[in-house]
């Protein structure tokens, strides 16, 4: 398995970012194994972490009383999990599962903080990646609004 | 197996308007409020069409729906059709039993024209029940696997209990298609993948510079897709999708599902990306 160093160059949510940016960032960061089943974090968690997936599939959760557990997202192979480590508070706003054996590079929210308070360039750079992935699921939340493939506005018309 | 001949171009217009009778041999509950019937003609004749077509069902008494066939096109037998129950129409048609008549007009429309694809990589990208007007598709281009290069199927769903021919995706897979499946919502026991179709185009294996991409769903869902895909380089004419409008006549005659300069039930329902990429993204027409 290759390096934080060796992965983070090739990973699109750091591309273009230079070496010692690079290595600023993998100074923060950390790999960690998940067994099915064992959680990255918790709704109301302090939100002290971001991770990138490297292996297997995470599941993004809600709960709600009467609806019970939720999985409104995974996250697979390079995909980003987490912007709350970014926004004040600083609270999880979801459960994050691991759904399989998986493994994930997590990077320390408050290290990286310290780091983008300092360098502002970094800071401008991580926000318009973290913006990047919050907007792809808004985009996502909102289709699934219009709950596209049940509706209740089919009718006879439209029954395929 | 036996073969059908090419359905006729075009029919009379009078004949067109006759439903033909056709009998129900076989039935199965795909889900909660869909449905496959199997379909047998009185007259012996079997219905030929191309994949993508639809065919005007009708249940007596109740009216006649605009349904796609979701058989084999190349194998002579019975009529299947892959129907969710939404209104009065579909729900007669779910009420039907093994030995029930219904009436069939068609086929009608344009088809998916998968042998363009022949030497390129194939995408089909079906949503909900949009993966029924896929199938004769899918099906002709793994009858002729050798034909083609990757073959991917993208598929997203409500929910995983609303996914269709989740046991034939297994076959597909077997015979050297890529398919990958998607749902809105899942619950802890679903160890599948949860987002939105379009999520699953740049994981999947194909070349966009030498696709061709056929999509079926909601248009909503289908604008964001065929996007996407551009997004990913695949050209916007080798881009199809399958428009769903107001069909009634089935020929072009009474206007239902005009489309601004369109009769979806002629000149498609199968219609180029590039023809319609204005259109899909109107609030009226």
């Amino acid at each position: 398995m290759r390096t934080i160093e060796q992965y983070l160059p090739d990973h699109p949510f750091f591309e273009g970012l230079d070496a010692p940016t690079l290595a600023l960032i993998a100074g923060c960061a950390t790999n960690i194994s998940l067994a099915a089943g064992e959680y990255l974090c918790h709704e109301g968690d302090a939100a002290d972490h971001f991770f990138v997936v490297r292996r297997g599939r995470v599941a993004i959760e809600v709960h709600g009383p009467a609806s019970g557990t939720l999985v409104l997202d995974t996250a697979d192979e390079g995909d980003v999990v987490g912007w709350s480590w970014l926004v004040p508070p600083y609270v999880s706003t979801f459960d994050a599962r691991a759904a399989e054996a998986s493994g994930v590079v997590a990077f320390d929210g408050a290290c990286l903080r310290g780091k983008c308070d300092s360098d502002a360039h970094l800071g401008y750079e991580l926000m318009k990646r973290v913006t990047q992935v919050m907007n792809g699921r808004l985009v996502a939340a909102q289709l699934r609004l219009l709950d596209l493939y049940g509706g209740p506005g089919a009718t006879d018309a439209s029954p395929r | 197996m036996p073969r059908l001949a090419e359905p006729t171009a075009v029919q009379p217009v009078e004949s067109a308007m006759v439903p033909r009778l056709f009998r129900l041999v076989d039935r199965r509950q795909d889900t909660a409020d869909t449905f496959t019937i199997v379909l047998e003609p009185n007259d012996g004749v079997p219905l030929a069409f191309i994949p993508g077509q639809f065919t005007m069902l009708s249940a007596f008494g109740v009216g006649e729906v605009p349904i796609s066939v979701s058989g084999d096109a190349h194998v002579a037998g019975p009529l299947q059709h892959t129907v969710r129950d939404v209104g009065a129409v579909t729900h007669a048609l779910a009420r039907t039993a093994v030995g029930d008549v219904m009436g069939v007009r068609g086929p009608y429309g344009t088809g998916w024209d998968v042998a363009d694809g022949h030497s390129r990589d194939v995408v089909f990208v079906g949503g909900g029940i949009g993966l029924a007007p896929l199938r004769p598709a899918v099906l002709e281009v793994l009858a002729h696997r050798e034909d083609y290069g990757r073959v991917v199927l993208l598929y997203g769903a409500r929910s995983p209990e609303e996914l269709l021919f989740v046991d034939e995706m297994k076959q597909w897979e077997d015979q050297g298609m890529e398919v990958l499946v998607t749902v809105d919502y899942g619950r802890e026991s679903w160890q599948g993948r949860v987002g939105l179709v379009t999520k699953l185009i740049p994981r999947a294996g194909f070349d966009p510079m030498s696709t061709l991409a056929l999509i079926c769903g909601p248009e909503v869902m289908m604008r964001h897709t065929a996007l996407a895909l551009v997004g990913r380089g695949v050209r916007s004419n080798r881009i199809r999708v399958s428009l769903e409008r107001n069909m009634r006549c089935g020929v072009g005659l009474c206007g239902h599902c005009q489309y601004r300069e369109l009769f979806v039930c002629v000149d498609g329902p199968v219609l180029p990306y590039a023809q319609v990429t204005g259109l899909l993204g109107l609030r009226e027409v």
